[in-house]
């Protein structure tokens, strides 16, 4: 299936949930990501539940502390 | 009041923009701006809206310039390590136009002080470097219906957001709450581009001059990412959280909160 990954349309095994896309796409302190599928926020207690489907579009959002 | 020929000069560039003409520049002559932190960020930011004509400019730091800073931190030069930061870049702005009311303010921000310090201005820069920091200011701007512009930065990453009190998405409603110190790499471990903050702090400029001059579209209910490495700007569109603890319907959080700090990264 494809998936819309921060802007970039990619092939993704079918059924895949948020939890192995973020295994898949190496997000970096996946406990501090902001997830955001169709212009929703998840969860993070979500993220094993959300179950994707093809065509979905999926943001992660980073914290970014600096400034100075 | 009518600009001298002076100003009318100074301000030419401005003036000639169809979009912006006398009018927007009585209005940026009018503005009042609160920077908080001159650093990274702040410096460029300030810069820019002195020069621009921002009526009155309020800077927020508590710490002294250092070498370490000087990489990217361009509002202070080599001469002004150890000198109070608030200072330094009061004299950097006065340089570049000495009509601009600066008032220099050498304080960390706190939920004691943070009402009180953006009470006088009409649009507030965070350009702070830590969690409490940022929810702190994007608290008080909401309960304040203020209008500011969120950034980050790191390695050769940036951010921003801009919230404007009615419209769109607060720093909250996407991060929900600071991160436990350490948990998420900081700019003093990681390291950053000095000209990524230029590029950053430079927008965040771009955001309050459009807010005062009331003009384009502001970057709300959405986050400019900008990665360096790859010169990729993105244009995230973000959701607003109903339940948002400050800018929800129901909101948990009345009044400025203070998170604890880790010492190692106690600056702003
Ligand atoms: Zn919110």
């Amino acid at each position: 299936m494809t998936l819309i990954v921060a802007g970039t349309a990619k092939e993704y095994p079918d059924g895949i949930n948020l939890t192995r896309l973020i295994e898949l796409e190496k997000v970096e302190t996946p406990m501090y990501v902001t997830v955001a599928l169709n212009n929703a926020f998840v969860e993070s207690g979500g993220f094993e539940t959300a179950v994707l489907k093809d065509g979905d579009t999926v943001e992660f959002l980073y914290f970014m502390g600096g400034g100075r | 009041m009518a600009f001298s020929n002076e100003q009318l000069t100074r301000y030419s560039r401005h003036i000639i923009l169809k979009e912006f003409g006398i009018k927007g520049q009585k209005k940026l002559s009018r503005g009042r701006v609160l920077i908080i932190g001159a650093g990274g960020l702040g410096s460029p930011a300030a810069l820019y809206l002195a020069a621009a004509g921002v009526g009155c400019i309020g800077i927020v730091d508590a710490d002294d310039v250092d070498l370490s800073n000087l990489q990217r931190q361009i509002i202070h030069g080599t001469d002004d390590i150890g000198r109070p930061k608030a200072d330094s870049a009061r004299a950097g702005m006065l340089a570049v136009n000495p009509e601009t009311e600066v008032r220099a303010i050498r304080a960390f921000v706190h939920a004691g002080n943070i009402m009180d310090l953006i009470r006088d201005y009409d649009f507030i820069i965070d350009g702070t470097d830590n969690f409490p920091a940022k929810f702190l200011i994007n608290d008080a701007c909401v309960l304040a219906g203020k209008a500011f512009s969120h950034a980050g930065i790191l390695r050769f990453n940036g951010q921003l957001t801009t919230y404007v009190p009615g419209l769109g998405a607060c720093y909250r409603c996407i991060f929900k709450e600071p991160p436990p110190p350490e948990a998420v790499p900081t700019c003093r471990q990681a390291g950053v581009v000095g000209a990524l903050a230029g590029v950053v702090g430079s927008l965040q400029a771009m955001e309050a001059v459009k807010y005062l001059a009331g003009i384009g579209e502001l970057l709300s209910g959405a986050l400019l990412t900008y990665d360096a490495l790859t010169t990729t700007f993105r244009k995230i569109r973000l959701p607003r959280r109903a339940d948002c603890a400050v800018c929800g319907a129901l909101p948990s959080i009345t009044a400025p909160v203070d998170y604890a700090q880790a010492a190692c990264d106690l600056t702003l």
